[in-house]
């Protein structure tokens, strides 16, 4: 049998399986919006767990984080940062989200807006800017994807036709069983990607070194500067390093798929166990940082750097193995992206659709739009992946830098009064605005600084300034809440009607 | 809503300074640590000493909320 045919039979295999879960777990529920959608709230801390972890073990975590190693050095640093500290962002604020979720019956990142500020406009922005960062996140997932069958076949497969497998799998499994088929699937994923970075990690740079130490003194004679910041680059030094640890730890959470798991959970104690315990699973990213290095001097010269850790893998080990990281690495691709489709969907139909467009639609109606949006959005992502070449670590910088602008609105909303609908809206709209010009004129980093960055500080400017002016409607969280919520205002929050499909 | 201890607050601005502001003073090679560049070293460490500040501000929080019955939630 020839090596690809081995390889690509395991990775198929795999993905399989992971499918077949998620399928599966649709038959034991009934299946409503909110069930769709949040899973009715029941789910325990192991799930909420699987879930929030799952979903940061991404395509990024296995391919970008050792791309970025191999070609640019010192700042891949900046992923080490942030993984502990968006933990204690999450300890903080989701807790108060989930109390949130509990009393109003909210089930997306929008509907907290709407409850909070009382304005459709803004939790119509706010799903847009939701929608519009998922697309480089997804398109990352399918880049990855592409790339792993393609040298998993040894070449013969090309990127775009796997692509367009794989994501119609996802498509399908997200339309059929929501967020409880895709914990179960991350399961798998988990335990399957967990397994191929501890063994790789510590295996090929003992392999080729005789271990993590000699691997890094190799690395430190052959090219001194290259574990230090800037690296390889010649604009990535400390500015901008402090600036992307704080974009990213303060957006994490503000990605509607992560924002609204907290929804999932059955108290906010869990969350704030699941803050204190989180970034211990982070320790395998080191690894995959390690096995990056190693290619730098095993594998030098590719002129993609995300193709290191599995180039590597390949040279290095037999077929049948190449399969099973391959697998683990596909399933790492669809999973969150599956979660990122969902949570855009749904977004899209319920707090932009329904309440600027069509107000009289019933819950039925808007899981049905949610359906196929999933794969518009799908399609969207696919068209941009296959038409683009960015590279892994820099297509999800652009996302962050979009959902980042909804920080403000958040912790403010959380945290104080005198915060404005309007102070929220104008502050998002700058932030976001400014952050997109940088980036697409290339002037990211911007005087060393990330530009989603400069984009956030504004934001947060604007925000307090238009709120000191202007008046809020809507007196905070703390407001009685003995009275129905479901006012005539509310256009955009969910009552309990199940809808069934 | 209820707003969090200070002590938690300050607990959790902890591994901020250390991973993120600090990074001029801990980006270097030398000393190597356990066959790790510093900064590698650094970083890989406050993964494990993070939880550690993070489990005192859980416990403060706990501490805070209890004599009130607030969460309902569980043990």
């Amino acid at each position: 049998m020839s090596s690809s045919l081995v390889a690509l039979s395991i990775i198929s295999f795999i993905v399989a399986a992971g499918s077949l879960a998620g399928f599966f777990a649709r038959f034991r529920h009934k299946m409503d919006l909110e069930q769709w959608t949040v899973a009715g709230r029941g789910f325990g801390m192991v799930l909420v767990w699987l879930l929030m972890a799952g979903e940061i073990y991404t395509t990024f975590t296995f391919l970008g984080a050792s791309g970025w190693a191999y070609s640019r050095g010192g700042p891949v640093l900046y992923i080490l940062g942030y993984q502990p500290l968006m933990y204690i962002v999450s300890f903080f604020i989701l807790p108060l989200v989930w109390e949130a979720g509990q009393k109003r019956k909210l089930q997306t990142q929008a509907d907290f807006f709407q409850a909070r500020y009382q304005n459709t406009y803004l939790s119509a922005l706010v799903a847009s800017v939701g929608v519009i960062s998922m697309l480089p996140y997804v398109q990352l997932q399918l880049t990855g994807l592409g790339i792993i069958v393609e040298v998993a076949s040894y070449g013969a497969i090309h990127r775009t036709p796997a692509m367009i497998i794989a994501f119609a799998i996802v498509a399908g499994f997200v339309f059929v069983s929501g967020v409880r088929g895709v914990a179960w699937a991350s399961v798998m994923k988990d335990l399957l990607l967990l397994f191929a970075a501890l063994f790789i990690g510590i295996a090929i740079p003992y392999i080729y070194f005789g271990g993590i130490g000699r691997m890094f003194a190799a690395v430190v004679q052959a090219k001194p500067q290259h574990l230090l910041m800037p690296g390889a680059t010649k604009n990535l030094g400390h500015g901008w390093y402090v600036t992307s640890v704080l974009l990213t730890s303060l957006g994490f959470f503000m990605w509607p798929q992560n924002f609204a798991a907290a929804y999932t959970a059955r108290s906010g104690n869990i969350l704030r166990r699941n803050a204190v315990l989180m970034p211990l699973y982070s320790i395998t990213m080191p690894l995959m940082i390690f096995v990056g290095l190693t290619a730098l001097l095993v594998v030098p010269g590719l002129s993609n750097g995300d193709l290191s850790l599995l180039t590597l893998v390949r040279k290095t080990f037999p077929a049948w193995f190449l399969g099973i990281i391959g697998g683990a690495g596909a399933l790492t691709a669809m999973v969150p992206a599956a979660i990122q489709i969902l949570t855009g969907a749904t977004l899209f139909a319920k707090n932009l659709w329904r309440p600027l467009v069509a107000p009289g639609m019933s819950d039925r109606q808007v899981a049905t739009l949610a359906k196929i949006m999933v794969l518009v959005l799908t399609i969207g992502a696919l068209c941009l992946a296959i038409g683009s070449t960015i590279s892994l670590v820099n297509l999800l910088l652009l996302g962050y830098a979009g959902v980042a602008q909804l920080f403000p609105g958040v912790v403010l909303g959380l945290f104080s009064k005198r915060v404005t609908a309007a102070g929220v809206f104008s502050g998002i709209a700058c932030g976001f605005t400014i952050a997109a010009v940088l980036t697409f004129k290339h002037l990211d980093p911007w005087r060393g600084m990330n530009a989603g960055f400069i984009g956030l500080c504004i934001n947060f400017a604007v925000t307090g300034l238009v709120s000191l002016v202007t008046v809020s409607r809507a007196a905070g969280f703390d407001e009685d809440l003995s009275a129905p919520a479901e006012g005539p205002k509310c256009a955009a929050n969910l009552t309990c009607t199940a809808v069934h499909f | 809503m209820k707003r969090p201890h200070i002590g938690s607050i300050l607990l959790g601005v902890i591994p901020f300074v250390a991973i993120c502001f600090t990074v001029s003073l801990w980006d270097r090679i030398y000393p190597i640590v356990f066959g790790l560049p510093f900064n590698f070293f650094w970083l890989i460490a406050w993964l494990l000493l993070t939880p550690l500040c993070m489990l005192g501000a859980y416990r403060l929080e706990e501490c805070v909320s209890n004599p009130h019955r607030e969460e309902g939630g569980e043990r």
